[in-house]
């Protein structure tokens, strides 16, 4: 077992875990914050998508002793505390950005972490930003029209396709 | 995964310590070390992570005009910071995807030495020396095999200095589902000679097409190339592609670079 401190959503936790931890599972099973989705467990299809001091990482392949000391964001950090929506997630609700929404987390956190570095991104900024996060429902396009509608653009002229 | 000790070390002293230890992995970023452990394909005692090591973290430039890249430094950190070599920098910033790249560190990927990495090709065609907590390796020397290099037990890769070429092109035909090289070609060209490594095509990693560094040396035009083919013996065959289909990826994508190289 090992001890951790680290600062989850501006809220400081302590804990003794195992080594093996992954971020994820303490997140969700130590934690309580289901909102960071397990999808391959594999590192490949970044649904557990959240930040660390600020840059995004995927929480199925970091241990937790890596954590130590760091600053997470998760998905549940996003919306203000009285439950209103970021302005991503709400482009995500007004664009259909999501289907199932099993990988919506992932896609906010990413897209996030997009729009803190370049705020106004093209359309192919976009789709190079997001390849590590994949969803099997909407096809992409509204989510590429979510993530440009919540950076201010004007998306009236992109079809639903 | 299997259990082990972790340790996380402040220093680069006690890293180089604590990896004496019997058993003892180091842990890079982790982006192919957690999902190996993960598999139970690696056993180790000990896992020493570098994260907290600040000597061996960051760039700089060397008196000899080299950048020197230290080997916990980050892709993302090398595709922001590593401007002084363009091509380097290009090839950082499209491994794997962003959460990756914040992760993922060059020793981790060089002492892995994936045979569809990328930065085995920078490395190999740089001409650039690995430097470990013992030594200097030349890249010739470095890279042995599919996931063999020169590294010893517990050595530790704390920085790679690549000599910065007249100009140079990394060309990445990318396989989309792992974002991997299918084949990676990476041309550099130097006052002395050209040198041109290819990852992902051959069944012994990472190698240097002689041909064409000969040829291109000569003459650094498309046309060199025209009475060269690349045999197909040895390259890798998957479902993503055939050997001759690899083979024929690295002519292409080297004319490919040339062409890039061309405006620079």
């Amino acid at each position: 077992m090992i001890s951790v401190s680290l600062t989850i959503n501006g809220i400081e936790k302590t804990a003794e875990v195992d080594e093996r931890t992954l971020l994820v599972d303490f997140l969700r099973e130590d934690m309580g914050l289901t909102g960071t989705h397990v999808g391959c467990n594999t590192s490949q299809c970044g649904a557990c998508t959240v930040h660390a001091d600020g840059l995004q990482i995927k929480a199925c392949t970091m241990l937790i002793g890596e954590a130590d000391g760091a600053n997470i964001t998760t998905i549940e950090g996003m919306a203000a505390p009285d439950g209103s929506l970021s302005a991503i997630q709400a482009a995500f609700q007004e664009h259909h950005g999501l289907q199932c929404g099993f990988c919506t987390p992932g896609m906010v956190m990413s897209a996030a972490a997009l729009l803190r570095e370049n705020p106004k991104p093209t359309e192919a900024e976009v789709r190079h930003h997001l390849e590590g996060n994949i969803c099997r429902c909407t096809g992409y396009h509204n989510i590429i029209k979510a993530v440009l509608a919540a950076s201010g653009q004007d998306v009236s002229a992109i079809a639903a396709e | 995964m299997y259990g082990f000790e972790f340790q996380r070390p402040q220093t680069l002293a006690d890293a180089i310590d604590a990896l004496a230890q019997e058993d003892a992995q180091a842990l890079g970023g982790g982006q192919t070390l957690i999902p190996t452990l993960k598999a139970r394909l690696a056993m180790p005692s000990t896992l020493v992570s570098l994260s907290a090591v600040p000597e061996i973290k960051g760039i700089c430039m060397g008196d000899d005009g080299a950048m020197c890249v230290g080997g916990g430094t980050t892709h993302a950190a090398v595709a922001k910071d590593g401007g002084a070599y363009p091509a380097l920098a290009d090839l950082a910033g499209n491994i794997g995807d962003p959460a990756v790249r914040n992760r993922g560190t060059l020793g981790g990927s060089l002492a892995n030495n994936d045979p569809s990495a990328c930065y085995p090709s920078a490395v190999l065609a740089s001409g650039a020396t690995i430097v470990t907590d013992r030594r200097s390796i030349e890249a010739d020397d470095f890279f042995q095999g599919m996931f063999a290099t020169d590294l010893e037990e517990g050595e530790l890769i704390t920085e790679v200095r690549f000599p910065i070429p007249q100009a140079a092109s990394y060309q990445k035909f990318i396989q989309p589902a792992s974002r991997f090289a299918l084949v990676g070609v990476f041309v550099a060209k130097f006052a002395d000679g050209v040198r041109v490594a290819v990852t992902g095509a051959s069944e012994e990693g990472v190698f240097r097409w002689s041909d064409a560094e000969q040829a291109l040396t000569q003459s650094f035009d498309a046309s060199a190339l025209d009475a060269l083919t690349v045999g197909s013996d040895g390259m890798i065959a998957d479902l993503h592609g055939d050997a001759a289909y690899r083979a024929h990826l690295v002519k292409v994508l080297t004319l490919r670079a040339i062409k890039a190289m061309s405006g620079q």
